[in-house]
């Protein structure tokens, strides 16, 4: 298929920036949306231009790198994917395609499609852990009993995969779903309970600092999240920042 | 407490708590006003009893200080929300994960903020500044003006349109939220917004039209 590609180039991050159209032509409707990036600047590279400067890593849905806010959706248009999983087969021919970098105060742009994502890891760091050594003396797993609810629940909450995905789709560029599945995924559990008040005191500090909106519940978030993180954690989170206020 | 209500999410704690007591007050409101259904008596004992009794006098200037906090709450919470994305999308289609009521809450707000401008200014100033023999009179009275009837019923859309997405967001807010309850708290808030929308529509109109 023939495609017209309008992408967000920015040479720096204090450049201006614009959107530019390209065309490509013979995409296979098996490719990834990525392998299509590729073959645009493989075209980019032979006619001496600069090549477009976008992220990836395991091109298989598991470290959270591509980004890219595609026909005006974080991951594009298909659901429960990220950027790598987008198959070719969910575009037409002819179609003109618009590709934005993930957009937030909290993640500034270094290059064209290349966003700083590291705000979300400063808030993993503030809290986002469990202060014990897991190696020498470490315990038999199976020596505290969990509910299989409560597993099922936080295992389903780690599966975040911190890509960003949910503060680019939301209109105040909230963080507040990748924070819920971060404190939930502990908060479920007993090892977790310890630190829980601390936890998330200090996680919801870093996160105001970087200039993340704030949730209003619009839920956009749930819908664009490769991984399917319900909003019941932000609920989740709510009550566990309360308890550890009062 | 006080980093409690300072952090973003406290604040909109403070946003839902004031919001839930507005829907409490709106509940109230509506009862009350059903009351010109049955005539002008009972709609003048109402009216007497709302301006005499003792809870509802102390209830009003904590509702005047509800609405104000919400209000200021309110337009501090969109505009940061609207500086966390200096640079907007070329293309965003918003259409496709939110509903409209969840984006605009504050237009919907605002428009409420609006007419509550002018309800003040035609029914709760007059009521309290002259003394009003019957007050079913002047109620119906401002339902024969086609611009005020048509104002108010514009008011309730806005407000039932505010009330479906707030009264549920307001429940994931305070964290009362769960998966077992979501479809249960779901389904109420449409059954509130609607009848308390309809439920004043319906008065605008009848009196409008009778
Ligand atoms: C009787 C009138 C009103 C009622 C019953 C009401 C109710 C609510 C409720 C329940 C929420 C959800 C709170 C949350 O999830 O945290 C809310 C949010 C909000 N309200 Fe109101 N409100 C009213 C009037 C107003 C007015 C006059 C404004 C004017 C600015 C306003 C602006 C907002 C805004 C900006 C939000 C935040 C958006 C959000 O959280 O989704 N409201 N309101
Ligand atoms: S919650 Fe979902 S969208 Fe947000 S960072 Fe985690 S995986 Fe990505
Ligand atoms: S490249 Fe790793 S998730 Fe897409």
């Amino acid at each position: 298929m023939n495609l017209t590609l309008k992408i967000w180039r920015q040479k720096s991050p204090k450049d201006k920036g614009q959107i530019v159209e390209y065309k490509v032509n013979d995409i296979s409707e098996h490719m990834s949306f990525l392998e299509m990036l590729d073959v645009l600047n493989e075209d980019l590279v032979a006619k001496g231009e600069e090549p477009v400067a976008f992220d990836h890593d395991c091109r298989e849905g598991i470290c959270g790198m591509c980004s890219l806010h595609i026909n005006g959706e974080a991951h594009g248009p298909d659901r429960l994917i990220t950027t790598c999983q987008l198959h070719m087969r969910t575009f037409k021919d002819g179609d003109t395609i618009f590709i934005e970098p993930f957009r937030s105060k909290a993640f500034p742009i270094i290059k064209d499609l290349v966003v700083d994502r590291s705000a979300l890891d400063r808030i993993q760091q503030a809290g986002g852990f469990i202060s014990v050594n897991t190696s020498g003396n470490t315990q038999d797993a199976n020596a505290i009993p969990i509910a299989k609810a409560a597993a099922d629940e936080s295992m389903d909450a780690a599966t975040c995969i911190g890509c960003g995905a949910c503060v680019a789709s939301c209109k105040n560029a909230s963080a507040m779903l990748f924070m819920s599945a971060k404190v939930s995924q502990y908060a479920l559990l007993p090892q977790g309970r310890v630190e829980a008040a601390d936890r998330v005191t200090n996680m919801i500090k870093q996160m105001d600092k970087e200039g993340f909106g704030n949730c209003t519940n619009t839920g956009a978030c749930e819908v664009e999240c490769p991984k399917g993180i319900s909003l019941n954690n932000i609920a989740r989170l709510n009550r566990e920042y309360l308890k550890a206020s009062i | 407490m006080s980093g409690y209500f300072s952090s973003s999410v406290g604040r909109k704690f403070f946003m839902a708590l004031t919001g839930l007591f507005l829907v409490f007050f709106l509940l109230v409101h509506l009862i009350a006003n059903l009351t010109l259904f049955f005539g002008a008596d009972s709609f003048n004992a109402t009216a007497e009893f709302m301006g005499t009794n003792p809870v509802i006098q102390v209830m009003q200037p904590l509702l005047a200080l509800g609405f104000i906090a919400h209000i200021i709450t309110g337009i501090i919470l969109e505009l940061k929300n609207n500086s966390s994305r200096p640079i907007k999308y070329t293309k965003n289609n918003v259409g496709a994960n939110s509903t409209w009521m969840s984006r605009n809450m504050i237009i919907t707000g605002l428009m409420i903020f609006a007419f509550l401008a002018l309800h003040i200014i035609n029914y709760f100033i007059p009521i309290k500044t002259t003394h009003v023999e019957n007050h079913y009179e002047l109620v119906v009275g401002l339902f024969k003006n086609p611009i005020y009837a048509g104002i108010y019923v514009l008011a309730f859309i806005f407000l039932g349109l505010h009330l479906m997405h707030g009264f549920q967001s307001s429940l994931t807010t305070t964290g009362i939220r769960q998966e077992k309850y979501q479809k249960c708290i779901k389904t109420l808030g449409t059954i509130y917004s609607l009848v308390v929308a309809l439920g004043f529509i319906s008065i605008a109109v009848w009196f409008h039209f009778a």
